[in-house]
């Protein structure tokens, strides 16, 4: 089941195109990544999903619904500038914003117990937000968007600001709720974390989506059959008649194929030409690279 | 439905326990009522008695009387000096200035009298006031001894006037001549205080409503309520604030007046007398006393507080949404919205400009017409009502003002659910028409 169906979703302001008919499934269970380079519309479709707006024309179902004013409550959303009430308390605070979500006082105490003790700041409960530190803050505003138990958990650069340890902390809270059936929605540029969490990916650029897929899918479709081929000893000295050579150094060589059957033979080259090969590697390619080729870093930026 | 109660909730909560909200509330009563004991202090202790040297040398004044003569704070003295030798030493004898009668005809024909004073300072007002009234008096006598007239003929010469009102229409019998007057004291507090609301507490949810959207709150806020319903529950919150204020200082204020009244009974007392004697007012008379106090139990109060509070919920939101909207439109630069929030307060001040012309003139057309115009009637129709205008005049004005409010709330909703989400982009009166119309 998809947790959300997009179609020809469709949204323009006065002056410019934000959204031009993008259309993608998110699936159940699923860490999925919404990727694009600033202004992409990214910010606008994230706000048509949490009903901030609404868009002009295509379909949105929500597991299988179409989009309404209740769905937020199962959807969390944490926006890229975080903003918390400065002169709140951190206990009264939480316990407000998820009482917006549809808690009743005493399921909202409870959540937020639990999420104090799972972050060991009890102590801090009756500090006002403005005392805190930017770590501190970024944490209560992760509680303020799960403690409702979103269905749908939609993070807009969860890491940005988070110094290592704490974005560790944030890494693993992310994964628990995954591993409990949260599907989440991770909108981000930076690459290198896409890599390392999601497993579905969609890219956007100037309101259009351009690619969508697996992570293992979209670098497959965007391979170029480099391979990295460690050796010992001489490599053949008309090697450059078969291939092309991109980098060389004594021990070490990447090379450019025509496809994967090619490679068998070129293995079967340098082995015939008496090469010691000690390890064979194809190289595919990072989604930062797939990125800057998609985008080719004419981003509105 | 329940949102709409948990936005109000916080927005009164979290303003009520604020240190300066639980300050302002118990020390601003305190403030006004130290004031008011130090203005008594002032009042009495400022009667300082000053020496001016009188120099005659024509007599034309004929004062006869050697020594010194009290007029006013003013006292007069005729050292027998010349005016040179004085001007020299008038210091070390204890005076503040001379006051040189110059040689002129003097007689009942005269309209204009001359003196000079010399002194090292500047004339104070004062000063001046009790040197001109200390000499009229003498210059009085003397044309009143000319003319033959004594002070019993000239009392004589004076009828006082009472205007005793009887409106027709109006069911009661008796209007007293003090009504008109408690009116206009009960008019202009309503409306100062409905003024003082819509713009003390206006501002305020301008604030708020810019603090959440530089805060960027805001964004988390309305993916679980609607713009609308937490523009309404800011609006509704910040107002049940003042009118908690309000109710605070309802009851605090008189109380300290009375213990202060009783605790400086004496002094009251003294210096009233002192500025009855001395400018010789009709008022603080035991009689009108009682007539005041008889007038005031007159007005229907249930009425007037009926129709000021319609007028108070009607004024404050209609113009409290307008200030949101502005919040909304201008983000973290106070200096850009400037010219908006101009915008909103020009009707304010005007109304409160008609307002107290009304006040004086509560039957005038301007008064009829201010009222029926629903950005001036909040201020202008608290002011008419207890000049017990026409029924349907007052229906009119209200549904007029509550049509009008609705509708600018509803209008300026529409304003502030896009207005929160613009960011970096400088607001014209051009964006505000466009957002309007704006779908979602």
């Amino acid at each position: 089941m998809n947790v959300l169906e997009l179609k020809d979703v469709r949204k323009t302001y006065q002056e410019h195109v934000a959204c031009n008919n993008i259309s993608f499934d998110i699936p159940e269970g699923k860490i999925f990544g919404l990727l694009g380079p600033n202004g992409a519309g990214k910010t606008s479709l994230i706000r048509i999903i949490t009903t901030i707006t609404r868009a002009d024309s295509g379909s949105i179902l929500f597991r299988g619904e179409p989009l309404n004013s209740t769905h937020p409550s199962q959807i969390g959303y944490m926006a890229e500038e975080r903003g918390l009430y400065k002169k709140m308390k951190v206990a009264e605070q939480i316990t407000y914003l998820a009482r917006l979500k549809g808690f009743t006082k005493k399921e909202a105490k409870n959540e937020l117990e639990y999420w104090l003790e799972k972050f060991d700041i009890q102590d801090w409960r009756n500090k006002k937000v403005e005392e805190l530190s930017k770590g501190m803050q970024q944490k209560i505003q992760f509680i303020t968007t799960v403690i409702h138990k979103p269905k749908l958990l939609i993070l807009d650069e969860p890491f940005s600001g988070l110094d290592p340890v704490n974005a560790n902390l944030i890494r693993d809270e992310i994964d628990d709720l995954h591993k409990n059936g949260t599907t989440i929605l991770f909108s981000t540029h930076r690459m290198e974390q896409v890599e390392q969490i999601c497993e579905h990916i969609v890219l956007i650029n100037k309101g259009t989506n351009v690619l969508s897929g697996s992570v293992d899918e979209v670098k497959d479709q965007f391979k170029e059959f480099l391979f990295k081929v460690d050796y010992q000893g001489a490599l053949p000295s008309n090697i450059e008649e078969h291939v092309t050579i991109i980098s060389k150094d004594a021990t070490q060589v990447v090379v450019k194929l025509r496809d994967v059957s090619h490679a068998n033979n070129f293995l079967k080259y340098l082995l015939h030409h008496g090469t010691m090969v000690t390890a064979f590697n194809e190289i595919l390619p990072t989604l930062n690279e797939v990125f800057i080729k998609i985008v080719g870093g004419k981003s509105d930026e | 439905m329940s949102k709409l109660w948990l936005i109000i909730g916080r927005e009164y909560l979290s303003r009520v326990k604020k240190k300066t909200f639980i300050l302002t509330t118990i020390f601003a009563p305190i403030g006004f009522v130290l004031s008011w004991v130090a203005l008594i202090f002032i009042m009495s202790s400022g009667n300082e008695t000053q020496k001016v040297a009188l120099l005659d040398p024509s007599d034309i004044l004929e004062i006869k009387e050697k020594g010194r003569l009290r007029d006013g704070l003013v006292m007069y003295s005729y050292p027998k000096k010349e005016l040179k030798g004085l001007k020299e030493t008038f210091e070390e004898d204890g005076y503040r200035g001379i006051i040189f009668i110059p040689e002129q005809p003097l007689d009942s024909m005269t309209t204009k009298f001359k003196i000079e004073y010399y002194s090292n300072e500047s004339l104070g007002l004062n000063t001046e006031e009790n040197i001109k009234e200390g000499i009229e008096q003498r210059v009085k006598k003397l044309k009143m001894l000319q003319l033959d007239v004594d002070e019993l003929t000239l009392k004589r010469l004076k009828t006082g006037i009472d205007v005793i009102p009887t409106n027709m229409k109006a069911s009661k019998e008796e209007v007293s001549v003090y009504r008109a007057r408690i009116a206009t004291v009960l008019g202009s507090i309503m409306m100062i205080l409905i003024y003082s609301v819509i713009f003390i507490y206006g501002n305020m949810v301008m604030r708020s409503v810019m603090e959440e959207k530089t805060n960027r709150i805001v964004e988390v806020l309305i993916s679980s309520v609607k713009p609308f319903q937490l523009m309404l529950g800011k609006i509704i919150g910040v107002g049940a604030v003042g009118l908690t204020q309000f109710a605070i200082w309802a009851v605090t204020l008189p109380l300290l007046y009375l213990g202060v009244g009783l605790l400086f009974a004496g002094k009251l007392q003294e210096l009233q007398q002192s500025m009855t004697t001395s400018t010789a007012s009709p008022t603080g008379n035991m009689g009108d006393m009682m007539a005041i106090m008889q007038e005031l139990q007159n007005f229907d109060y249930t009425y007037i507080i009926t129709v000021f509070f319609i007028f108070f919920i009607g004024g404050y939101f209609l113009y409290a949404s307008l200030f949101a909207a502005v919040g909304a439109a201008m983000g973290d630069d106070w200096g850009e919205g400037q010219s908006l929030t101009l915008i909103i307060s020009i009707p304010i001040i005007i109304a409160l400009y008609v307002g107290s012309a009304v006040v004086r003139n509560p039957t005038s057309s301007l008064g009829i017409w201010a009222s029926m115009f629903p950005f001036f009637a909040p201020i202008v129709m608290p002011v008419r009502v207890v000049f017990d205008p026409p029924m349907y005049q007052v229906i009119i004005s209200a549904v007029i003002l509550m049509i009008t409010g609705v509708f600018f709330t509803w209008l300026s909703g529409r304003i502030y659910r896009v207005g929160i989400l613009m960011y970096g982009k400088k607001t014209s009166i051009k964006d505000f028409a466009k957002w309007m119309f704006r779908k979602d």
